[in-house]
């Protein structure tokens, strides 16, 4: 039992680090043909999280492996049900991924402009789509105890689901904001900080709409009211919103980048509380559901890979923290200059 | 089409596709790391050029290796959701301690090894190519530990309709795995080695730095004079391995199908799946199949007709690719007792380079050859002996697996030509274009 309930909350941790990490890369991403006006500020940009994004999508590949060691019976119904939408973040994430090391290769506006474009596409679309599929989880699948999946891809495109996506699109927009704000100088310093304050009404609107939304659209809150003390999640993720506001005011970006990660694991975590004990509900049965304790490997299972998780994961934050610390600072036109920027 | 053909199309592709970059990957970071340690130890500015110039072939190379990566992780459980299911507690375990002990070492510290030439010492730079090295390495085996449980399940129990694990020891130290790895191993650095070579020679026939890949050629020489050689060696041990724990994939990879003592090889044969005989068989040696398979002349080799006509894999398809693997697995340590002579006079054996550089492809068709034998020697069976192939597809539409195998071949289409177009324009650019000095 203990052992399950750990596992569940290691596997919403692990899908917070990586909204986190790789939702600032999809931010910038998304935003490169908005704030970079010329060749030169879109590889700033690029350059800004280069260094960094290939080891922030790793969180994604342990997100997914956990989920396969620990709940296997959640990876094999959660990826064959979500078959269309997965296919598409991931081969949105291929584009992305080989945009950055292709894009510099060949000197033309036009072969950049495709890269730049696959790069925005890349960004745009796992933005949203993880979005609308956690916002569907949340909701419940339509899926039978076989495993089958009842629906289209436009099943998935209900109101409360695009809502998700919208949400996931606006909280990583303005991750990679504040990104680009800390990590730019300038002109594109100052558009970032503009677009900053910009967005951040809108991304309140639509998580205020949300957290409104939810207690109409899933049965979220039924963990909240059976245990009050969860409801601090809640105030502590809007405090971490209205923090976002207060650091651009005081133009403190690092804060407000801190603020803006603490929004995204409250926003995960508003929806993992509300979930426990399911990890993947069925909203054709509640008996369907897939929980942490009838989906979970064997005990001998979790508790190696808990152990395993104890070691590595601290020590990879400790080198990514250290990686991210070596390559702090601006990004400036002379690192622009260095050969083996993209 | 139905969904398991479909799927299986889809996953070959895929894997096949992602297992053009792996192997050089693994072998070139290798061969990097010892020319930037070259570089930290002598100070000579000519292998720091050449550690970029090979770097740069290397990070495309890597950025398509690892997009294409992504993709199979998830593909376990879009398209093999039954399998995942039935497997998890043991399979799953390997990936996510794959991804958590090395993947994350390897993908974090790429990006400090491209930006990070000045914000580094020149000695930590090369400790981290190192580190890159050994990561990508230690990755491979743990994808085959859980390669090597499908092909001989080890350390479970059937519980609850599934298979849990009760020896994580038996998973780990299963023979079947750990003889994969040192063949995967010393198979990856030979390809990286054929690659450097390949490259060096193209230049070389045209006079053009030639001391820069004199050096570079000399370099990968000696690793490919070391690793085609334990190559073979971890093959025989390797197929030795296979003859005693599957013995359906020996008999079809030697095209095998009365079982008997002395059992012959053939060394060309055309089988003829439905009369279960060969069509054409050639050079026929009676006895050596027992001694290459058990290294025992009396040996009975148990021959396809005594396998259940369900349990019998493509014999066509993996008898061609074994013959493929083993006749280019000969050939690689040849061309290499060649090179080691003609070391010190490389320039002037115009007909060697040329070779050489034909050559440059060839490890890459016999390690696909090899997998191709690996996985489709092991069909019907996705876990030998324990779960069919035709039982582990996901319960999803054959209009969704098509649609998406499409998408497979179109992007994945696109990936290659524009990533070998690069490759090759780079590679044939040479360092002095390709690396600003």
């Amino acid at each position: 039992m203990a052992l399950q309930i750990t596992w569940f909350y290691l596997w919403g941790l692990l899908w917070a680090i990586f909204f986190i990490t790789d939702g600032f890369d999809f931010g910038v991403g998304a935003l490169l043909p908005f704030l970079g006006k010329n060749d030169d500020e879109k590889r700033m940009m690029i350059n800004s999280i280069g260094p960094l994004w290939d080891g922030n999508e790793v969180w994604l590949i342990t997100a997914g492996g956990v989920t396969f060691a620990a709940f296997p019976l959640v990876y094999a119904t959660m990826f064959s049900t979500l078959y269309t939408p997965l296919m598409l973040i991931l081969f949105a994430l291929i584009l992305r991924g080989v945009s950055f090391e292709f894009r510099g290769k060949v000197e033309s506006p036009a072969w950049r402009f495709i890269w730049d474009t696959c790069t925005f596409i890349g960004s745009v679309a796992p933005a949203i789509l993880f979005g609308v599929a956690f916002a569907n989880i949340f909701k419940g699948i339509p899926f039978d105890g076989q495993g089958v999946y009842h629906g289209t891809l436009l099943t998935l495109l209900n109101p409360y689901g695009l809502l998700g996506g919208v949400l996931f699109l606006v909280l990583f927009l303005q991750h990679g904001t504040l990104w680009t704000a800390i990590k730019t100088e300038g002109d594109l310093h100052e558009r970032a900080a503009l677009t900053a304050t910009f967005l951040w009404p809108i991304v309140l609107v639509v998580a205020v709409i949300f957290l409104i939304y939810s207690a109409f659209a899933t049965s979220l809150y039924a963990n909240y009211i059976a245990n009050p003390i969860w409801f601090l999640v809640i105030l502590i993720t809007v405090a971490a919103l209205l923090g976002v506001r207060y650091f651009v005011g005081k133009k403190e970006w690092f804060k407000a980048w801190f603020a803006s990660a603490l929004t995204i694991a409250g926003a995960v975590f508003f929806g993992i509380i509300g979930l426990f004990p399911n990890l993947y509900p069925s909203s054709i049965k509640a008996e369907f559901n897939l929980t942490a304790f009838n989906a979970s490997s064997s005990p001998l299972t979790l508790q190696i890979m808990l152990i395993v998780v104890i070691i590595f994961i601290p020590i990879v934050l400790c080198y990514q923290i250290w990686a991210y610390n070596l390559f702090k600072g601006k990004v400036t036109q002379e690192d622009l200059e260095y050969e083996e920027a993209y | 089409m139905d969904v398991v053909l479909l799927s299986r199309l889809q996953f070959a592709a895929a894997t096949m596709f992602h297992f053009l970059f792996v192997p050089l990957t693994l072998g070139l970071s290798i061969i990097m790391a010892v020319m930037e340690t070259k570089y930290v130890r002598t100070g000579d500015e000519l292998y720091l050029k050449m550690t970029k110039f090979w770097g740069k072939l290397f990070l495309i190379n890597f950025a398509l290796g690892v997009v294409t990566g992504i993709t199979l992780e998830f593909q376990f459980g879009t398209n093999w959701s039954r399998y995942s299911a039935y497997v998890g507690d043991i399979f799953g375990a390997l990936l996510a301690i794959e991804a958590s002990v090395a993947f994350f070492l390897e993908s974090t510290l790429i990006g400090v090894w491209i930006f990070g030439w000045k914000k580094l010492s020149a000695k930590a730079h090369a400790t981290v190519m190192w580190l890159v090295a050994a990561a990508g390495n230690i990755s491979a085996i743990w994808i085959l530990t859980a390669n090597g449980w499908m092909q001989h399940p080890v350390g479970f129990t059937i519980r609850d309709g599934r298979a849990e694990l009760v020896s994580f020891t038996a998973v780990l130290f299963n023979k079947f795995a750990i003889l994969e790895f040192f063949h995967q191993i010393s198979s990856a650095l030979l390809l990286g080695s054929f690659f450097v070579m390949g490259v060096s020679a193209y230049h070389l026939l045209k006079k053009r730095h030639t001391d820069f890949f004199t050096r570079s050629f000399n370099i990968a020489l000696v690793f490919g004079l070391i690793s085609s050689f334990s190559t073979a060696f971890t093959g025989d041990l390797h197929g030795t391995h296979v003859a005693e724990v599957q013995p359906s994939k020996l008999a079809a990879m030697e095209a095998h199908w009365e079982t008997s003592t002395r059992a012959p090889l053939h060394m060309f044969a055309i089988p003829d799946e439905e009369n279960e005989t060969n069509k054409v068989q050639i050079g026929s040696i009676p006895g050596l199949l027992s001694i290459l398979a058990k290294h025992d002349l009396n040996a009975e080799v148990i021959g396809l007709k005594d396998i259940p006509k369900d349990e019998r894999p493509p014999v066509l398809i993996t008898f061609a690719a074994f013959r493929t693997m083993v006749g280019l697995g000969t050939l690689f340590p040849i061309l290499m007792i060649i090179g080691w002579i003609k070391r010190k006079k490389l320039l002037e054996s115009t007909g060697y380079l040329k070779i050489m550089v034909a050559s440059t492809l060839l490890p890459y068709i016999a390690m696909e050859a090899g997998w191709v034998l690996a996985e489709v020697g092991r069909q019907p069976w996705i876990v030998y002996g324990l779960m069919k192939t035709s039982d582990a597809a996901s319960p999803v539409a054959s209009s969704q697996v098509l649609t998406s195998l499409i998408a497979f071949i179109l992007i994945y289409s696109l990936l290659g030509a524009v990533g070998f177009y690069l490759m090759f324009t780079n590679a044939v650019k040479g360092p002095a274009q390709a690396v600003k000095e």
